[in-house]
């Protein structure tokens, strides 16, 4: 068990390492000059030299890997080229909002695709699995950049329902579409994994022997459940990343700020520590995420810890 | 024939759109990029048959362009990516030992940046991203699907009893690896290629959508970006552009599943 928690862990910390370098590598792959990039041709002598200074160009390659990691290790993540901010500051002034859509998205998508997923695997075959699995297919087919604009159509313009993009008159509602539109396509997938998963469970020896004596279908029914939560869990943790990718569209689309909108603000501002920053935190999240379900994995199932 | 019958809605979609990606261009009644400033966002007629976006440009016209642009970067990004992921997969599982280890390193890292945001990072390093920077973009990350399927039947093919023949008759590793295991492998490689062109198409679109494609020539995801800024007044714009989108991923996906009952018999339930 402490062998397999230590490997796990051992392995992600590597992959962040790994993170960090090849971060840090395209940072300095930048062709050209990232001064001239920032200040532009027309800079004077004076300007390009102030601002290499500040960005501590003229140091060797290796100074410049260890200030890198010096500032992830300090947790300021660096400085901003733009204003005097940390990358850290600014990632904290907007983690929440991105936070806060991340798991209404979460909420959407579990709360969609267990019912949905559990009814398809109960009446395999019949109405409520054709229904189950065209709505996984329309929902994976149908991209976040337009899923967005539609749901604003919809209900923002037709329906008046819900607040448009910009309007945060109430953050609650204003939060609705955004959600939906992000966790669709993880309720398509965890749908189609809890059926399949459900399904193979269900046609298992140990609940026909279950039924045999007499158990109660709800019973049965949760066992199964819960021996099928594993590959279910496995694959929601593996598009988590798809998730915090999607974070960047959506409130791209819904005008919100969050981490997804700071980098790409980065992006077009050359405002490569930022960039960086952004870069590492969210693989960092990623690796950890899976991490943390690899380790669950190993406490709740033992075939884990003892295979 | 049968074949194509047997691909369903799915493989009638794909070759529309393939039909689309060749002719599109040759056939498109106007120049997608031809400004007519008196016709803005005007509603389908006779002459524009989807109506015209921004600038009047024909949207008809902007789609059959759209559909080349796709379909060239879908089909760069999938065959490099297959074909360098595969043979890395195939070679690594059935090699093991050291090169094994550092592929798998190298994949985990790519596979911690979430889609978009690699590609924002590997985009950054241009001045001004181009169809190539981005068809290399998508690469980076493209091949380790690729490589983990490959790298996964490999290891199991490697104690198959003709993979063992062959080596015991003194093959060497390279034929092993050319004669036995990639003609073995190939199923599961084509049902990723064909969902995966689907995504392939998202992530281009997704990144025209967010301005990191090329400025020039015309995108789905530029086009819907421009639909999504008039969506209150003239929504025809980002219906059109949507539709070929959700259209063209649904028929691969779609494909793909289909591909994946006909082809790999441990699908089946």
């Amino acid at each position: 068990m402490l062998a397999y928690l230590a490997y796990r862990t051992l392995r992600a910390l590597g992959t962040i390492a790994g993170v960090v370098t090849l971060v840090f590598a395209l940072v300095r792959l930048v062709p050209g000059d990232p001064v001239e990039a920032l200040l532009g041709e027309q800079a004077s002598p004076e300007d390009r030299a102030l601002m290499r200074a500040r960005l501590h160009l003229d140091d060797s390659l290796a100074v410049q890997y260890l200030r890198f990691l010096g500032d992830l290790a300090d947790g300021s993540l660096g400085r901003s080229f733009r204003s005097d901010a940390t990358v850290a500051s600014q990632i904290g002034e907007v983690a929440g909002d991105t936070a806060a859509l991340a798991l209404a998205a979460l909420l959407v998508a579990w709360l969609t695709a267990l019912p949905l997923g559990i009814l398809a695997a109960r009446f395999r075959g019949r109405a409520p699995d054709r229904v189950a699995s065209a709505l996984a297919v329309a929902g994976l087919a149908i991209p976040n950049i337009w899923l967005g604009p539609l749901l604003i159509l919809l209900f923002g313009v037709r329906l008046r329902w819900l607040p448009l993009p910009g309007d945060d008159q109430a953050p609650l509602a204003a939060l609705v579409l955004p959600a939906l539109t992000l966790g669709t396509a993880l309720a398509a997938t965890l749908t189609r994994q809890t059926r399949g998963a459900l399904a193979d469970q269900l046609g298992a020896p140990y609940v026909v022997a279950a039924r045999a004596r007499g158990l109660p279908p709800a019973r049965v029914l949760r066992q199964a459940l819960r021996n099928a939560a594993f590959p279910v869990l496995t694959v929601g943790a593996a598009q988590l990343g798809a998730l915090l990718s999607g974070t960047v569209v959506v409130e791209t689309i819904f005008e919100r700020r969050g981490l997804g909108t700071l980098f790409l603000d980065a992006f077009f501002a050359r405002d490569y520590p930022t960039v960086a920053g952004c870069a590492v935190v969210i693989a960092s999240i990623y690796v950890l995420v899976n991490l943390l379900v690899d380790l669950l994995y190993g406490v709740i199932d033992p075939r884990v810890r003892l295979g | 024939m049968s074949w194509a019958r047997k691909l369903g809605v799915g493989g009638a979609l794909v070759a529309v759109f393939a039909v689309t990606a060749v002719v599109g261009p040759w056939v498109a009644p106007h120049d997608p990029l031809r400004i007519d400033l008196a016709h803005s966002f005007a509603p389908p007629s006779a002459e524009h048959p989807l109506g015209t976006g921004d600038n009047g440009v024909d949207l008809a016209s902007a789609l059959l362009y759209g559909a080349r642009r796709a379909g060239v970067v879908g089909l760069f990004v999938v065959v490099f990516s297959a074909l360098v992921g595969t043979l890395l997969g195939a070679w690594a599982g059935l090699r093991g030992g050291r090169l094994d280890s550092w592929l798998s390193v190298v994949a985990d890292v790519v596979q911690a940046f979430p889609g978009v945001i690699l590609y924002i990072a590997l985009l950054a390093l241009v001045d001004r991203p181009g169809t190539t920077h981005v068809v290399g973009a998508l690469c980076v990350s493209g091949w380790v699907l690729y490589a983990r399927i490959a790298r996964a039947e490999a290891l199991t093919l490697r104690e198959a009893e003709f993979v063992q023949a062959a080596t015991a008759l003194g093959a060497t590793r390279g034929r092993v690896l050319w004669r036995h295991v990639l003609p073995n492998l190939l199923g599961p490689i084509v049902i990723q290629a064909t969902s995966g062109f689907g995504g392939v198409v998202v992530a281009e679109a997704t990144l025209s959508f967010l301005g990191l494609g090329p400025t020039d020539g015309v995108s789905w995801g530029a086009l819907l970006d421009q639909g999504s800024g008039v969506l209150l007044r003239f929504p025809h714009v980002a219906l059109v552009a949507g539709s070929a989108i959700a259209l063209t991923v649904f028929g691969f996906n779609l494909a793909g599943d289909r591909l994946r009952d006909l082809l790999d018999p441990r699908g089946r339930r």
